[in-house]
């Protein structure tokens, strides 16, 4: 009988915090700028300058390090991680290796399985990287320190996963909550979430961990699954043909679903860590850690009990309307707006998430505003537009976020409730259709469908379809 | 009294009461170092043309009363490893020959908001990395008072610079005595602030938990004023301390009654089983008792400090021996801590985005690994490699750890001598200036002679250095002031003291030589 | 000598550190850093157990700046030294192989 195997995997996972400027400077973090504009002698590592910490970095990694149950170190301090690298302008890295700010948590995450504790090893924060761009011109790399000094924290899991499934959804997990807190916007594309896989085989019912690899590089869930799959197979592949798997970081390659190690005789990976001597350490009194406990945002387990107490909506939806931060904000306002969750959620629930699909957008980078969609449910409700007008508007608004009351207006999309103009029409419907008129009076109920369609085209769409059928049946009757 | 003569605060004066203009003063200082520095070189760069016109601002500036303050006017040089925004900073290395910063040091803006004119920048141990100033990419710096000896180091340049009247004053950067050795090996008073009174924002880190900017000049009152001009909260260093006690010049009072003077016994007597450890440590080949630049102390300068100790006691101190403990621990300690810190601290010279880039090379590793050895030096890159070392996987606890601790002991003895005193006296240095060429040989030799400097930056201490007299050579023996943590008023007030009895200090023969470039002021033109 | 310098050490040291020596200057390397280690061994004379490593001598904490940006655009001055520089960045051999 073939070897029974099982994955061990823990994660590691980077997270750029939302703060507006550097964790050691003033320089800002906004994506898209040109090369090195946003720089500074200290993201640089200039000689003789100085970091100074950013608060809402200590902030923020206490609210993540909260929302996950871990314990934070009262007394945490920042080490130096040295490695050569140009995108590492100081070749050492700011970091947290002795004392991180936080430690021994956990998360459930929900699977197939039911519910699984992921534990959380640690979390600490440290600064990111610049950029490295090649240039195949001149055959050389071109260094951007834009990101460089970009506050990341970095969540270290306990190797309690054993699939893929467990790690993506441990990650929409970490997500979610990091997103609830406002922390990050944790886009694995752009790279403000990244994961680095740690993975190990080991037959199954044996204690010992196998020897593992890290892999890198891994910028979708897609990815991250198909990397775990292919490390699976390749170890397990090593281990029955009597090869060991060497510890090493590997990088994913995606485009031919294959890893390979990034070793280098040059680098000796020994990071020879060290308290900085330049920065002084944090201590977190009780009382800070109450005020940030107070302020922890409603996270989505909370806001699942809420809706069902609150609102009259079916707890499926409520569970995908809380599945984005995003979505969710939108909700509450468009419903505190109208009054009319029901409503809300089914515009969210259908055409949103309809489009989402159709532009292959996750929820979370919606857009438009909740007072344009309330406001398009009032004009609904009041019948100032019809269903088919609606729909039309809100594509409108989930597009260029319109004010719908202005677009129905400039374009004459209001409902026709002028009964001598619809009386005119529907007459004219009816001399034009002798068979269906024929056919209606002759029992055939279906008939009557078909003349509100042929006078709600002549109307362009902005009749009320209930006022057509009511004349229809008046003037055949 | 030619002007290269005057101390800081009689140019300052002088200033203003516009008996010599800014631009004579730093023409006098230009005509000082046009006549010296090609034998001493204590510079390794100057920038006259900045320099008059920023005499010319200051001027109008002092004119108009948008600049006060004391030393308004006075020329200055500064230490090669301090950042000055627009012009060259080396650290008297190759790896730095071409590096000229965007931004100044915070002490550099202080000094210049109130009113100081930069002649140039100072030569200096490579980074800071050695007592002698010899291990400069740019030749050593010659002693003002014997120029076939050392200056000292590794702020050479700026203690030999005001010593010959080069520059009225100096700033220069103590990371293991860098300011107070120097400084009594040229007959100058230097001082090493409290860790955190003064910025270290655009100093260039050697040893960060060590390193201090202090001022070096001609008398204890100028250290005082220059100390005062320089220190400040900076929210740009978070190791920066927010103090409300820099009114330094107020401790400048020849009063010295009931001051508790503690000597300790172990830095004086040097016992012989302490003679006996240090001899195994430097090896059987050397000797040290009596050797011209072993570590042992030398008689004169051993005498010396009891005649100071005697002149601070008539003065109504009250001095006794006492023993400090530890003192043999500081060494060893403070090279794991200084060159695991430096290893990292140097690591961004990389050739990747300023300085040295070796011409050529094979890919990013062998950049870096060329850069790096060919504009490194000896000294320098045998500091790296210990810390590298020391912080290797697998001797971090033995040795990084276990001189963190050793620290931690080490702060505690002073803490206790500070119960009981409110300074110690003790030598800057075993011996006076070597001569030149005879200390690099043998670097461990050469690190036993920081033995009196290096617990001060250890415990985050101030320290000052003044002048003595001189040796039977001719050479200055400086003695050291040692303070608690924040209390530089109490060494500046026992130095001041000190210094009144003494009188003014001499000059070096070289700097008395007419032809060494004076200018005569207006007054003394009126007085002719 | 410390033993624990070894022509490997010596080696590993140059690669951690960035460092090309040559063969005269590796065996210089190997007897100065063994004898600075033979001394740093007195430390071991010394007992400090239950002492805690001092990193900082002062007890100074929470020294921290708001999340407000104070810089602008300062490409020129960033580029300023650099010694090899295209597209606004700093240009290095490449990395990748």
């Amino acid at each position: 009988m073939a070897k029974q195997y099982e994955t061990v995997i823990g994660l590691e996972v980077h997270v750029e915090l939302a703060t507006k400027t550097k964790i050691f400077c003033g320089c800002s973090t906004a994506f898209g700028a040109a090369p090195n504009a946003h720089t500074c002698p200290v993201c640089t590592g200039m000689p003789g300058s100085l970091p100074v910490l950013n608060k809402q970095v200590v902030e923020y990694a206490m609210a993540v390090g909260l929302a996950t149950n871990c314990e934070i170190h009262q007394f945490c301090k920042f080490d130096r991680k040295n490695y050569f690298y140009p995108d590492n302008p100081q070749n050492y890295q700011i970091s947290q290796l002795y004392l991180p700010i936080c430690h021994d948590g956990y998360v459930e995450v929900d699977t197939s399985a039911g519910t699984r504790k992921i534990g959380i090893h640690e979390i600490h924060m440290e600064e990111d990287a610049g950029k490295l761009i090649h240039d195949e011109w001149e055959d050389c790399s071109l260094v951007d320190y834009n990101r460089s000094g970009v506050p990341l924290i970095e969540i270290v899991s306990e190797p309690d996963m054993r699939s893929a499934e467990e790690v993506i959804a441990y990650l929409e997990k970490l997500r979610l909550i990091i997103q609830y807190l406002g922390a990050s916007d944790c886009k694995l594309q752009e790279g403000s979430m990244r994961a680095d896989v740690n993975l190990s085989v080991r037959e199954l019912g044996t204690e010992k961990l196998g020897t593992r690899t890290e892999m890198k590089n891994l910028n979708s869930f897609k990815a991250i699954a198909r990397a775990i799959d292919g490390e699976r197979e390749r170890q397990i592949e090593l281990l029955e043909e009597g090869k060991p798997v060497i510890q090493e970081t590997r990088r994913w390659d995606d485009n031919k679903e294959y890893s390979y190690p990034m070793r280098s005789k040059e680098d000796a990976h020994d990071y020879r860590y060290f308290p900085d001597p330049d920065l002084v350490p944090i201590v977190i009194s009780d009382e800070w850690l109450q005020a940030v406990r107070d302020r922890q945002p409603e996270l989505r387990t909370e806001k699942l009990a809420r809706y069902k107490k609150e609102f009259d909506i079916p707890e499926y939806d409520a569970g995908i309307i809380t599945e984005s931060k995003r979505m969710a904000d939108i909700f509450e306002e468009a419903t505190a707006l109208c009054g009319k969750p029901k409503k809300v959620s089914n515009w969210l629930m259908g055409e949103t998430l309809r489009l989402l699909k159709e532009e292959n957008r996750e929820p979370e980078t919606l857009d438009f505003s909740p007072k344009h969609l309330a406001k398009l449910i009032d004009l609904a409700e009041a019948g100032t537009i019809n269903q088919t007008v609606a729909k039309e508007v809100f594509e409108q608004i989930f597009r260029e976020d319109v004010d719908p009351e202005a677009y129905v207006e400039e374009h004459g999309l209001k409902t026709v409730n002028d009964e001598g103009e619809l009386r005119t029409v529907v007459e004219g419907v009816i001399a034009a259709n002798p068979q269906s008129v024929a056919d209606y009076k002759g029992g055939k109920e279906k008939a009557l469908g078909f003349l509100v369609g042929q006078t709600m085209k002549a109307m362009k769409g902005k009749a009320n379809p209930a006022a057509v059928n009511a004349m229809l049946r008046e003037l055949l009757s | 009294m030619q002007i290269t003569e005057r101390t800081a605060l009689e140019l300052g004066r002088m200033i203003k009461k516009k008996e010599i203009s800014v631009r004579e003063a730093v023409d006098a200082s230009y005509q000082r170092i046009a006549a010296l520095d090609g034998e001493l070189n204590s510079y390794v760069t100057l920038d006259q043309e900045a320099a008059y016109a920023r005499a010319d601002q200051v001027q109008a500036g002092i004119e108009d009363g948008s600049i006060t303050g004391p030393l308004a006017g006075v020329p200055a040089a500064v230490k090669d490893n301090i950042c000055t925004e627009g012009l060259l900073t080396t650290c008297s290395s190759k790896i730095l020959y071409n590096f000229v910063p965007t931004y100044s040091a915070e002490a550099v803006l202080n000094m210049e908001k109130a009113g100081a004119v930069i002649l140039g920048k100072t030569n200096m141990d490579e980074f800071a990395m050695g007592s002698t100033t010899e291990t400069s990419a740019f030749g050593p710096t010659k002693n003002p008072w014997n120029t076939g000896h050392v200056p000292g180091g590794s702020s050479g340049g700026s203690c030999a610079a005001v010593a010959a009247g080069e520059a009225p004053y100096a700033l220069g950067s103590d990371t293991g005595g860098s300011i107070r050795q120097p400084g009594s090996f040229c007959g100058v008073v230097g001082l090493k602030p409290t860790y955190g009174t003064v910025s270290r924002y655009g100093l260039i880190a050697y040893g960060s938990s060590l390193d201090q900017i202090g001022p070096i000049a001609k008398d204890v009152s100028d250290c005082a004023a220059i100390l005062e001009m320089i220190a400040s909260h900076d929210k740009k260093d978070s190791t920066s301390v927010a103090r409300t006690d820099c009114d330094f010049t107020s401790a400048l009072v020849d009063d010295v009654k009931g001051l508790r003077v503690g000597i300790p016994s172990d830095y004086l007597g040097v016992s012989p089983s302490m003679q006996n450890r240090l001899a195994a440590m430097v090896g059987p080949a050397s000797s040290i008792r009596g050797g011209e630049s072993g570590p042992g102390l030398d008689d004169e300068v051993r005498q010396a400090v009891l005649d100071t100790a005697d002149v601070l006691r008539q003065k109504g101190a009250i001095v006794e021996e006492f023993d400090l403990s530890l003192v043999e621990y500081a060494i060893p300690a403070y090279y794991v801590i200084a060159s695991a810190e430096a290893s990292s601290n140097l690591s961004r010279f990389d050739g990747v985005k300023y300085g040295y880039r070796a011409a050529e090379y094979e890919g990013l590793h062998n950049m870096y690994k060329k850069s790096r050895s060919e504009g490194f030096g000896e000294e320098v890159k045998r500091r790296i490699m210990l810390g590298s070392f020391v912080l290797s996987s697998g001797y971090y606890d033995a040795y990084y750890l276990k001189a963190l601790r050793t620290k931690a002991l080490i702060k505690q003895s002073f803490d206790r001598a500070f119960e009981k005193y409110d300074i110690i006296l003790a030598p800057a240095s075993p011996t006076t200036a070597p001569e030149l060429g005879k200390s690099l040989s043998d670097p461990l030799k050469m690190y036993l002679g920081d033995i009196y400097t290096i617990s001060v930056n250890l415990a985050g201490l101030p320290g000052i250095s003044v002048p003595c007299r001189l040796d039977s050579k001719g050479l200055p023996i400086g003695v050291q002031m040692i303070g608690d943590c924040f209390n530089e008023k109490a060494i500046l007030r026992a130095a001041y003291a000190f210094e009144q009895a003494r009188g003014r200090f001499l000059v070096p023969e070289i700097a008395k030589n007419e032809k060494a470039g004076d200018c005569k002021t207006a007054a003394d033109k009126e007085g002719e | 000598m410390a033993n624990i310098i070894s022509d490997e050490t010596i080696e590993y040291v140059g690669i951690l550190a960035k460092l090309e020596l040559s063969d005269e200057e590796k065996e210089q390397a190997k007897k100065d850093i063994g004898r600075m280690l033979d001394y740093v061994d007195k430390l071991n004379e010394l007992d400090t157990s239950g002492v805690e490593p001092m990193s900082h001598v002062f007890p100074v904490s929470n020294v921290f700046r708001e999340d407000v940006v104070t810089n602008g655009d300062e490409h020129e001055a960033t580029l300023k030294n650099a010694p090899a520089a295209k597209e606004q960045s700093f240009m290095v051999p490449k990395t990748v192989e």
